[in-house]
């Protein structure tokens, strides 16, 4: 019988897993077999699409692809409130070929960015795919769609779909559910469907739920002037609004709150993270390489948007005179390296084999931000309980983040960090009860 | 001066970590089972895939070498105290200072018949944890005897992977040897949602069989009955792993004897954790040993100050513990005994699905002052219950400030005041549930702010 001190000194370094053990063992109920099977000839109706094979009937194409993929994804998704009891469902996940980074994981990855590749620089070859989105943009906008009104569309059904099963495999946590609600109805509302009844009532297409510094165009000395200059009282409006949430809004709900009133409970990007993400959040590196490498990175975006916005002031109240085109550069290489090849090709492309928030975590400067407060002026920390923890790692596999929660509770230390965006997993997955999100006296959160 | 330490787990690692924070000394840890530190506790995470073993590692590997922790993976077959040296298996020797030993524990054993066969296993290493992987790969049934931690934890791996369970409890009900009848029942209860899982209660294994090879084909239970399975699981609890110490001058009883400063018979040898036996000549109490992670580490931290800073005697907290079964998760903080002694009170609260459940545990006189909670589904405060155990708070105090005990996460449904009704019940008394959960309830506890 084998035992803790070996007869023979048996040392080992990794459990082997055989292939045999780790097979999938839930057979797919044929309701769900039927679905998956509907979810992928919607992809391929889409992808058909593209080469313009279903131009006569844009109708059918939109149902043949969105609606036919939609309708598979939820019928997929829902019997998994039958098959799920309140819990935690992470059987398997170590061993599962597309959330392990396996082959699966990396074809997922190249698809998704490949996908972005097209959408910001080569979107030509989706002028056929695009298609798919018209009627709801005919519907919504009164106008026919472009490639943004597609990556809206797919960003938002894709929030909606995998909210469904956020809430299904968290469901023994309200605060999972509400917040996961909360993410999906703001993607929702005010990231897609108000800013396409906007401009179907020929307003700015206007993000309520984006602010400067990660949209970043927000603060810009010509939208600024722009909008602050036009009769129509709604821009005005708007501009201030942007400037309330980047200037006001933002310290003083962090301050009460911490970050999680935005990244994990409004954000678009966290809504993504938090839903499409969910499978992949374990994926996040927590060695302390990369929480070196998140801080270089995020505090560089931050100086690089902050800097960029001041140039482009500077420049603007000097009429050009000094930095000329320089300054309109920089806005450029910013909008290319940050806005479009950081936040979308690899923000969200390599979910699978990075995690779900890559971006959140090296690159979003609205995050920086947020994060600075929340380290240095909050009173929202992670509490430890006592003694309690066993050191298991739970909370640090599964923390999006990549923060090692454990290093923290096993010391019954608070988690006091920059980057935690208050997603409470961590706090759902530990099977001892040892940490919640908790708000108290800013003084002291910090051991010394 | 070099401390060497026999055992990487959480009471040795505890030791050589904070060794290294207070002083200078040399540390080298000897272990056998694994190169680094991993987390035990976490072997069922592994088995589930939930976490990989490199996840369970609490520290990086560069840790170590950073910290000036020399790591020697190897085997102690002999410790010569009168010459303070160690013999290892590869047939180095290694001198020391001084040595702690913590070795823990081993599964134990009744000398069943049939107990080394192929496919028969107990659970506490990680070479346990890949014998189990590996037979249990193709198995039909397993059968688990003994209805403790350890057994509930095999009976879920076995359900994660859907292989039906015979899980043998020699109780009434499910470890009703520790937890009072409603919190047994409602565990009990709870296995037997999860199909696939045969609950045996009050059923004992008689023997193993050998299917001509060597390997397990089925046991025969205490009642006769023959149940065929290819792999059992011996959960009937630890025994301290001591062989390599009792091969030595060191005294050993059902652990290595220690006294209250972890110091063992001979000199400069500590010992720590699940191996310790301590002592308490003055106060005339029985010897303990504490198999528990806690513990261990408690010990770990105790012996590095008494080595580097005073010797003080071992002061043992007011005892906590957690546990989940399947998804229910269990706290208790100080005495709450399965049953109740003369003496004491009890106040319980289950809901309806009996999913959550609170218990306080008070004296029965006049102070009725609290001596324990048991909390099933909820989640509490340690350092608010320690403090009401600690300032012998009365049982009524506490029920009005119950709230601030509350550790659930933020919109859980707060339960206090149900069990503040029962007690209203039970004692025809008026009692008003004055605080919430948040933590500035429970700061304003610790600091003896008067509820708002
Ligand atoms: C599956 C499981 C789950 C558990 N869950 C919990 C829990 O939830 N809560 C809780 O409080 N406790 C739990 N425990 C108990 C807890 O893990 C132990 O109390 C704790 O690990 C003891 O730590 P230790 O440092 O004393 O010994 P160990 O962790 O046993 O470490 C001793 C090490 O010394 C090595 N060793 C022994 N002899 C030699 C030698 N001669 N030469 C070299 N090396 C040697 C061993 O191989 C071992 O690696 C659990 C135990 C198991 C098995
Ligand atoms: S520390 Fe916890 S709450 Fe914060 S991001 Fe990580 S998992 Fe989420
Ligand atoms: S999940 Fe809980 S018990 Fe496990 S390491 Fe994290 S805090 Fe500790």
């Amino acid at each position: 019988m084998p035992s803790a001190t070996p007869s023979s000194f048996i040392p080992l370094e990794n459990i082997i897993i055989p292939a045999g053990f780790s097979k999938p063992l839930v057979e797919l109920s044929p309701v769900r077999k039927i679905a998956l099977a509907l979810f992928v000839m919607g992809l391929l109706v889409f992808i058909i699409g593209g080469t313009g094979a279903f131009t006569a009937v844009p109708l059918l194409y939109s149902f043949g692809s969105l609606g036919l993929a939609t309708l598979g994804a939820l019928l997929y998704l829902l019997p998994l409130f039958r098959e799920y009891k309140p819990g935690i469902h992470h059987n398997g996940i170590m061993f599962s070929k597309v959330q392990s980074r396996g082959a699966l994981a990396w074809m997922v990855g190249i698809g998704m960015t490949g996908f972005y590749v097209l959408l910001y620089w080569y979107a030509e070859y989706l002028q056929h795919c695009i298609r798919a989105a018209d009627p709801l943009s005919f519907w919504l906008r009164g106008k026919a769609a472009d490639q943004w009104f597609l990556y809206g569309t797919l960003y938002t059904l894709a929030v909606v779909i995998m909210g469904v099963r956020m809430i299904a495999k968290y469901r023994h946590s309200r605060y999972q559910i509400i917040r996961t609600l909360s993410v999906v109805v703001f993607q929702l509302m005010f990231a897609y469907l108000i800013p396409a009844w906007l401009q179907m009532m020929n307003q700015p297409e206007f993000y309520f739920t984006y602010f400067w510094p990660l949209k970043y165009d927000y603060l810009n000395p010509a939208n600024v002037r722009y909008f602050l200059a036009s009769p129509n009282q709604l821009m005005v409006f708007m501009i201030i609004w942007g400037m309330i949430m980047t200037f006001v809004a933002t310290p003083v709900l962090t301050y009460f709150f911490g970050k999680r009133w935005y990244c994990s409970w409004v954000c678009g990007c966290g809504g993504l993270a938090e839903t499409l993400g969910d499978p992949f959040r374990q994926n996040s590196d927590k060695s302390l390489k990369a929480w070196k490498i998140e801080r270089w990175m995020i505090y560089s975006v931050l100086i690089f948007v902050t800097s960029m916005t001041g140039l482009l002031w500077v420049n603007s109240a000097m009429q050009g005179g000094v930095l000329g085109e320089f300054s309109l550069g920089y806005a450029k290489a910013y909008s290319f390296f940050v806005g479009s090849l950081f936040s979308g090709v690899v923000g969200t492309g390599f979910y699978p084999i990075m995690g779900s928030r890559v971006w959140c975590r090296f690159g979003c400067p609205m995050a920086a931000v947020l994060g600075l407060f929340q380290r240095h002026f909050s009173r929202f920390r992670i509490t430890t309980n006592g003694g309690q923890c066993i050191s298991c790692g739970n909370c640090s596999t599964y923390c999006e983040m990549g923060i090692d929660v454990r290093s923290y509770a096993q010391r019954g230390e608070n988690i006091v960090r920059a980057s935690c965006v208050g997603c409470g997993v961590c706090s759902s997955v530990c099977p001892r009860g040892v940490l919640s999100l908790e708000n108290g006296a800013a003084k002291g959160r910090v051991k010394q | 001066m070099h401390i060497v330490i026999i055992g990487n787990g959480i009471a040795g690692i505890t030791a050589a970590r904070t060794i290294r924070k207070l002083s200078d000394h040399r540390v080298t840890v000897i272990s056998s089972e694994s190169k680094h530190f991993f987390s035990r506790t976490a072997l069922m995470y592994i088995y589930m895939g939930h976490l990989t073993y490199e996840q369970t590692k609490p520290y990086e590997d560069w840790f170590w070498a950073k910290n000036r922790i020399d790591l020697v993976h190897d085997h102690v077959k002999s410790i010569q105290t009168d010459t303070k040296t160690l013999l290892l298996l590869s047939g180095s020797h290694l001198g020391y200072d001084k040595l702690i030993i913590a070795t823990g524990s081993r599964p134990r054993t009744f000398g069943w018949k049939g107990q080394d066969l192929r496919g028969v296993q107990g659970l506490y290493s990680l070479q346990d944890l890949q014998t189990m992987v590996d037979t249990t790969t193709n198995a039909k049934r397993g059968v688990i005897v003994g209805g403790g931690l350890i057994g509930i934890e095999t009976a879920e791996m076995l359900y994660s992977r859907k292989i039906p369970v015979t899980f043998l409890v020699r109780e009434q009900r499910y470890w009703n040897s520790v937890l009072p009848d409603e919190e047994a029942t409602m565990i009990t209860n709870h296995i037997r949602e999860h199909e696939g899982i045969d609950l045996r209660l009050q059923t004992e294994l008689r023997e193993i069989l050998d299917d001509g090879s060597g390997a397990v084909r089925g046991i025969i239970t205490s009642s006769g009955e023959e149940i065929p399975c290819e792999f059992v699981a011996l959960t009937v609890g630890v025994e301290p792993n001591i062989d390599v110490v009792r091969a030595s001058t060191i005294t050993c009883g059902r652990g290595i004897l220690v006294n209250e400063y972890f110091e063992t018979s001979a000199s400069d040898v500590y010992a720590a954790g699940d191996c310790a036996e301590m002592q308490f000549p003055e106060s005339a109490a029985p010897s303990r040993i504490e198999p528990l992670w806690y513990a261990a580490r408690a010990h770990g931290e105790s012996i590095a100050r008494n080595i580097c800073l005073e010797r003080a005697a071992y002061a043992r907290k007011t005892f906590f513990n957690s546990a989940k079964f399947f998804d229910i998760e269990y706290q208790t903080y100080g005495t709450v005994s399965a049953k109740r002694s003369k003496g004491e009170e009890t106040i319980v609260w289950q809901d309806a699905d009996g999913k959550r459940l609170l218990r306080i545990v008070y004296a029965n006189d006049a102070t009725k002052r609290v001596l324990g909670f048991n909390v099933m589904g909820v989640r509490f405060r340690q350092d608010v219950c320690t403090h009401w155990i600690e300032r012998q708070t009365s049982v009524e105090e506490v029920l009005t400030e119950l709230g601030a005990a509350n550790f659930d996460p933020e919109f859980f449904p707060e339960c206090e005041a149900h069990l503040v009704a029962e007690y209203n019940r039970q004692t025809g008394r008026n009692l008003v549930l004055k605080r919430k959960r948040s933590l500035w309830n429970a700061v304003a506890v610790l600091t003896g702010k008067a509820a708002l």
